[in-house]
């Protein structure tokens, strides 16, 4: 099918992308790399009379990297940032990247806007919201930021308010003898996950001194799995993995699709969990 | 609301202006407006990939880009991998291994897989199974054109 009629508008300043937002409030909406939103506004999921597309704005497509984080703006690409320099210094980001979708989606898919979507099987919600990253959020009065553990709210809900856009994010960049791994079930790859698990680990010797669990497409948001790290750091590197797995997955409660019911992914989800311990922990060791 | 825009962007090395809707597909500009129905349509959101095109050198599906993005943009279809004269070699080992029935989904393929091994010189058999996955065919059973992958990476190796 096709979109219904929009008018489009090609802002080169933020201030104008804010203003813009301002002026049509709930009938516009940010047109990023567009890989999720012309899907659905192909299939009618949605019609928005205003689309507002923020990739002529140059300081959006910017990635800064500063002392302990690198800044991602909105409009960066996640093949471009999967191969920057700067990215390789948050290899969780530049691990994860790969998992969306196929190479052709990622030549225009955005960073931003895959979290500003806030899709709870995409890969880079998880990412944000494992690595305790920073969403930059520019809107009428100005900047602000918010946390990852407060932006997702549920399923396309984020904590962005209306005339606000995602202009950044910074994410943490973690440090010597640190490792991480994504592991995902999908009947092919590159299709939506049916479960995931990002995890990202610090060792000192055996000791786990920073741990991060997050998986995907198992609720409305992406799940961080707090009980299961403060038993991985209270355990250590040698900890029982398949523990920690079903420690995550204990509170867990997903839903049922065509794709696989909610019991299959919850039975999948400790065996998933150690995958990616398993994997950070081997690369923090080396 | 259905104001038309003027969108300049380069074809297959030809600078073209067509004037088109805001919601017009990049697609439906290449097929309708341009006459290059070498580029296919078919799911139209995404899933099935028979109309990749190369924007700026990069494989992209053309159905998920508004021809008003693509303003300023250099964009190849299947027509312009093509030579003057013959196949490319991705085309060429299309056909040597049977890497197409129906051919519907073939300019996608071929794109997708001209652009992948331009970028992979040297791609394992796993490699060319993942980077082929976002195509979908209905004939071929994928073996065929992961042959014609492995055949052109090869012929393009010893070139």
């Amino acid at each position: 099918m096709k979109p219904s009629q929009f008018q489009h508008h090609a802002p080169e300043q933020i201030g104008e992308v804010v203003g813009l937002l301002a002026q049509y409030g709930d009938d516009a909406k940010v047109l990023a790399g567009g890989q999720s939103l012309i899907p659905i506004m192909a299939l009618r999921m949605a019609t928005y009379p205003h689309l507002v597309d923020i990739a002529r704005v140059p300081s959006l497509s910017a990635i800064t990297a500063s002392a302990g984080s690198v800044k991602v703006g909105a409009m960066v690409r996640q093949a471009h940032a999967e191969r920057h320099a700067a990215v390789a210094t948050v290899p969780l980001l530049a691990k994860a990247i790969p998992h969306i979708g196929h190479f052709q989606i990622r030549n225009r898919g955005t960073v931003g806007g895959s979290i500003a979507h806030a899709d709870p099987a995409s890969e880079l919600p998880a990412v944000a919201l494992a690595l305790d990253a920073r969403i930059e959020a520019t809107g009428p009065g100005g900047v602000r930021h918010i946390d990852a553990a407060d932006f997702f709210l549920s399923t396309w809900q984020t904590a962005l308010d209306d005339g606000e856009i995602l202009s950044a994010v910074e994410f943490p960049v973690w440090g010597a003898h640190s490792g991480f791994g994504v592991e995902e079930i999908a009947r092919r790859k590159g299709d939506f996950a049916l479960v995931g698990a990002l995890a990202g680990v610090t060792l000192d010797g055996d000791r786990v001194t920073r741990a991060c669990i997050t998986m995907i497409g198992v609720g409305s948001t992406p799940v961080r799995c707090h009980d299961a790290e403060a038993a991985l750091i209270a355990g250590g590197a040698t900890t029982d993995l398949d523990e920690i797995g079903r420690i995550a997955a204990a509170p867990l409660t997903p839903t049922h699709d065509v794709h696989a019911s909610a019991a299959y992914r919850k039975h999948v989800s400790p065996a998933i969990v150690r995958r990616a311990l398993t994997a950070a922990l081997k690369e923090a060791r080396s | 609301m259905n104001d038309r825009t003027r969108v300049r962007l380069t074809v297959n090395g030809q600078p073209e202006s067509v004037e088109v809707e805001p919601r017009a597909l990049l697609a439906d500009v290449l097929r309708d407006n341009l006459g290059l129905t070498g580029t296919h349509l078919a799911c139209e959101h995404g899933v099935c990939g028979a109309c990749t095109v190369l924007i700026d050198g990069e494989a992209a599906r053309s159905c998920l880009v508004f021809a008003v993005q693509a303003e300023g943009s250099s964009v190849t279809t299947v027509e312009g991998l093509t030579p003057p004269d013959g196949l490319s070699p991705v085309q060429e080992a299309m056909r040597d291994c049977h890497g197409l029935q129906c051919g519907f989904c073939t300019p996608g393929i071929v794109v997708s897989m001209t652009a992948y091994l331009n970028d992979h010189p040297n791609p394992s058999d796993d490699d060319l199974r993942e980077a082929m996955s976002g195509n979908l065919c209905r004939c071929t059973g994928y073996q065929g054109i992961l042959a014609a992958a492995r055949q052109a990476a090869d012929r393009i190796n010893a070139i």
